[in-house]
């Protein structure tokens, strides 16, 4: 192993003469105060060492390097030999456990090829690299007196020859004909997305009851997330459970693209409050079935969905901020940085189904400027 | 190396290049560059290496990935999702994952990078503030790194939303919230940004082009800037024997410093492999595609955008409702006061450091933090105020961990927000004046060789050594303060820069950051090499 050539140019370190102790900076001082102690076995000692380190440590040394550098050739080799033989096998990856095990593989092994190759190269440096360390002077930066006054004439009598500097119409009408056109590509953002107008301030309920008004129906039923069930008011009658609703028809009716958006808009939480426990808002005094409730679940403070309930305290709780508000009260805001309530669906009962009799009264989610 | 003739396999080329650039005279300057060692200098390399591994690693992931926001029915080899509805491009981060071999490790290496990326630039800041290097002239340097990190924030939010999965989904659920607060155009900025509402199908492919484009090109710029600015001005070094202002110690360029940062990148790139073979990190099959009325407690960001995070967790529900418009204090504040404060005052310090010392000099060797205490001080206030918010953007795993009230956490954070910077800054500049008095003591008497002797009168006493020329050098670099000469001279004329509010503004100031300074000197009758016997009782008392 030690006849290898994986480091043909590791140089042959030179015995050191008696007065030219490389200088070393920037290391505390042991308080031994015995500098001889440092040199030879202070594994951190500095780079170029190797000027006083005897041959056959060198060798030795040369022989560490080696082994490191063959380790990370074999680890890489393991690599590509894994890829080849085991890793395609039965068909090439897939699945969890197929992914765990090439990953252990293909990751240990680079690991190791890396780590080895730069474990190789910084003993090489520290202890057979013979460079001393050397001084060099640094400059001014700045340009001397005369080359700044030569810049400064050349620039005036460029600018005099090209006569921006004695015609002034030139000058303006150049600034006038640029200043629209920076403007310009500006405007040609205009077509990134439509006008905020009024789409903020109602969401898929306002269409679902005004579809089931002009079937002559009171309002649109509650359709559980996930399932697509309607639901009764029997279905959810115990007090204390929580679940989350849409509109009935949003992904019928909706093209297939809209469906997710108008979700995000539309979610509903659904809570059941002990009827002795609620306060309805007043105005709001039928807009509950027996303290069965509905809640925008979009979090008023950044949109987060407020799907926390806790049963005891019938807090909702927005795990984003952890905005906090009071289900028995007009979801008004108990805790945490959301200014304002959740904004309540009017709720009704038609054929023993839960309907949603009209759209959420104001803008559900964050603030924006325009809300007021 | 040391023969007159490089072999023919280097002159060759060298020739070939140097008679069509010109090129062999920049080597000749170059090669035998001098880099000084200090480990802390090692911190922007690591920084430099995540961010080429970022590059590797992000190629290989767009190969595969589909910036799509299209529904599909997944089918594929994670079999607990299959027949469920997901975006494209939560499909392919899949198929990245489970179907591509060493996909999922690149996911992983890349993910980690882009970690170690931000938590060594912002190390390597810490660094370079602390022992003042940004001073003159390397202040366009410092402006750009700072830059890079803000760049490297956008690229991270941006990077861990593409996979569209229920947690990048709700970090973007928030940016929108954000942006939605902004007075006047909030609503105009949301609906361009998102193509129209929330979700939408253009948020993804748009902030695929930021994240492997845009933003890239634009960091990948500045780091060229930042490599040539700091080869061209030499590296600062730490204040040690043989570093002046007038010279540069170390080890060259060719061989020592190559292979020493060669081998720094094997290694950063190594632990990289390392993490992500068994530190699993954003496992987003676990987290299920985007749903937007889904959330899992717990929900955080990547480390950099937690300082946001606590700041939004924290802020008071202040809300101004007049006029027919909406001022939303709650989200505006948090997200623009607090790294506002970080980085203008990162970026203006420099400038105001040197209006207020009036130290228009170019500086090469670094301070110790300790002989700076004012800045020291505003640093670790700086880092208390970072920290605190960064703790509260994590209050609901404290609580949880602690089993203390979630509000109380926030409560805890809304006063230290105020209070630890205050007390950070008092501690600070009290430990920099104590370890100042302390080098003082040193330099003055020597060091405690441990040794005690004993009088013929019983007297006990430590013998104090004589310092190491190292040691003496890094004492000695602190330039004491000279106070500043009087506002007005003898015949009450005020000196230039003292008039006006301004100028009254300045000496306060330039008095706050020099009256207590502790001079650490060598004194006239010890310039020599002479063993202080330690009598003097005030030495016994250490």
């Amino acid at each position: 192993m030690s006849e290898n050539n994986e480091t043909p140019d590791a140089p042959e370190p030179k015995p050191v003469p008696e007065d030219s102790v490389p200088l070393r900076s920037g290391r505390t001082p042991s308080p031994a105060q015995d500098t001889t102690l440092l040199a030879q076995d202070d594994i951190s000692a500095p780079a170029g060492i190797g000027e006083e380190i005897d041959e056959r440590a060198a060798k030795r040394a040369e022989r560490i390097v080696a082994t490191f550098f063959l380790l990370a050739f074999a680890a890489s080799v393991g690599f590509l030999v894994y890829f080849i033989g085991w890793s395609g096998r039965h068909g090439g990856m897939h699945g969890v456990d197929r992914t765990r095990e090439s990953n252990l593989w293909f990751g240990g092994l680079m690991a190791l090829a890396f780590l080895a190759m730069a474990i190789g190269v910084t003993i090489w440096v520290r202890r057979l690299m013979t460079s001393k360390p050397i001084v060099q002077e640094r400059h001014a930066l700045g340009a001397d007196a005369d080359t700044r006054a030569s810049f400064t004439e050349a620039f005036l009598e460029g600018a005099d020859d090209s006569g921006i500097t004695k015609r002034p119409l030139l000058r303006r009408t150049l600034l006038l004909a640029a200043a629209p056109l920076g403007i310009a590509p500006l405007f040609l953002l205009r077509d990134l997305g439509p006008l905020p107008e009024k789409r903020l301030r109602h969401t898929y309920w306002a269409d679902a009851v005004k579809r089931a008004r002009a079937q002559g129906k009171k309002g649109v039923r509650l359709v559980v997330d996930g399932t697509g069930q309607p639901l009764k008011v029997s279905d959810f009658s115990s007090p204390g459970g929580m679940i989350t609703v849409l509109p009935e028809g949003l992904e019928e009716h909706l093209p297939e693209e809209q469906v997710l958006t108008q979700t995000a808009k539309a979610v509903t939480i659904l809570i059941n409050v002990p009827v002795d426990e609620f306060k309805p808002v007043a105005g709001r005094e039928n807009w509950h079935v027996n303290g069965i409730v509905a809640y925008s679940k979009i979090c008023t403070h950044v949109g987060c969905p407020a799907a926390l309930y806790e049963q005891t305290t019938h807090h909702i709780l927005c795990p984003c901020h952890q905005s906090t508000f009071d289900a028995t009260d007009g979801a008004k805001v108990v805790f945490g940085p959301a200014a304002r309530s959740l904004p309540q669906l009017p709720l009704s009962v038609e054929d023993g189904y839960l309907v949603a009799t009209a759209d959420f009264p104001e803008p559900i989610g964050p603030s924006f400027w325009e809300r007021g | 190396m040391s023969e007159a003739t490089a072999p023919k396999a280097v002159e060759g080329p060298l020739n070939f290049l140097d008679e069509r650039l010109g090129s062999t005279g920049f080597f000749n300057r170059n090669l035998k560059k001098v880099f000084p060692d200090h480990w802390s200098f090692m911190l922007g390399e690591i920084a430099l290496y995540s961010f080429i591994i970022l590059l590797l690693t992000g190629t290989f992931l767009t190969l595969w990935f589909k910036p799509s926001m299209l529904e599909v029915v997944y089918d594929g080899s994670y079999t607990k999702l299959n027949g469920v509805k997901m975006s494209e491009a939560y499909a392919s981060t899949l198929h990245i994952s489970f179907d591509v071999r060493g996909g999922l490790l690149m996911r992983q290496i890349h993910h980690w990078a882009a970690i170690l990326f931000m938590s060594s630039i912002l190390a390597h800041m810490l660094r370079v503030f602390f022992t003042g290097a940004y001073r003159k002239p390397r202040e366009l340097n410092y402006l750009i790194g700072i830059g890079m990190f803000v760049l490297g924030m956008l690229e991270g939010l941006f990077g861990y939303s593409l996979p569209d999965d229920l947690l990048s989904g709700t970090g973007l659920r928030i940016t929108q919230g954000v942006a939605e607060a902004i007075p006047i155009v909030g609503t105009y900025v949301y609906m361009f940004l998102f193509g129209g509402e929330f979700p939408g199908q253009d948020i993804v492919p748009r902030l695929f082009t930021l994240h492997v484009l845009l933003i890239p090109a634009l960091i990948l710029g500045l780091v060229t800037a930042h490599m040539m600015i700091m080869w061209h001005q030499k590296h600062t070094a730490m204040p040690v024997k043989h570093q002046t202002e007038e010279q540069v110690y170390g080890y060259p360029f060719y061989p020592v410093f190559m292979a020493k940062t060669g081998a720094y990148f094997l290694f950063t790139f190594g632990v990289l492999a390392l993490l992500a073979t068994f530190a699993q990190i954003n496992p987003i099959w676990l987290f299920g595609p985007y749903d937007p009325g889904a959330i899992s407690a717990g929900s955080q960001p990547d480390w950099y955008m937690g300082v946001l995070e606590g700041a939004l967790r924290i802020m008071p529900n202040w809300e101004i409702t007049a006029w027919g418009h909406t001022l939303s204090l709650n989200v505006l504040i948090p997200a623009l006061v607090p790294l506002g404060i970080i980085f203008t005052g990162a970026a203006v310090w420099p400038f105001v450091e040197a209006w207020v010392t009036g130290d228009k000099r170019a500086h090469h060797v670094n301070q110790r933090p300790r002989n700076a205490p004012v800045r020291t001080a505003v640093g670790i206030a700086a880092v208390t105020f970072y920290g605190l918010l960064w703790l509260a953007g994590a209050n609901d795993v404290l609580a949880d961990k602690f089993h203390v009230s979630l509000y109380a956490t926030t409560w805890f954070f809304r006063v230290t927000f105020f209070v630890g910077p205050v007390i950070a800054y008092i501690i600070t500049k009290r430990v920099c004046l104590g370890l100042q008095r302390k080098d003082a003591e040193i330099v003055a008497h020597g060091m405690e060789s441990g040794t005690v002797l004993m009088s013929p009168d019983g007297e006990f006493s430590e013998r104090h050594d004589p310092l190491r020329d190292e040691r003496r050098a890094v004492l000695l670099s602190k330039e004491n303060s000279r106070p500043e000469p009087p506002a007005t001279d003898a015949n009450g004329i005020p000196a230039p820069n003292s008039k006006g509010p301004l100028g009254h503004l300045r000496s306060r100031l330039n008095r706050a950051w020099t009256f207590d300074d502790i001079p650490v000197e060598e004194h006239e009758h010890d310039h020599g090499h002479e063993v202080e016997s330690g009598r003097e009782p005030e030495q016994l008392n250490h």
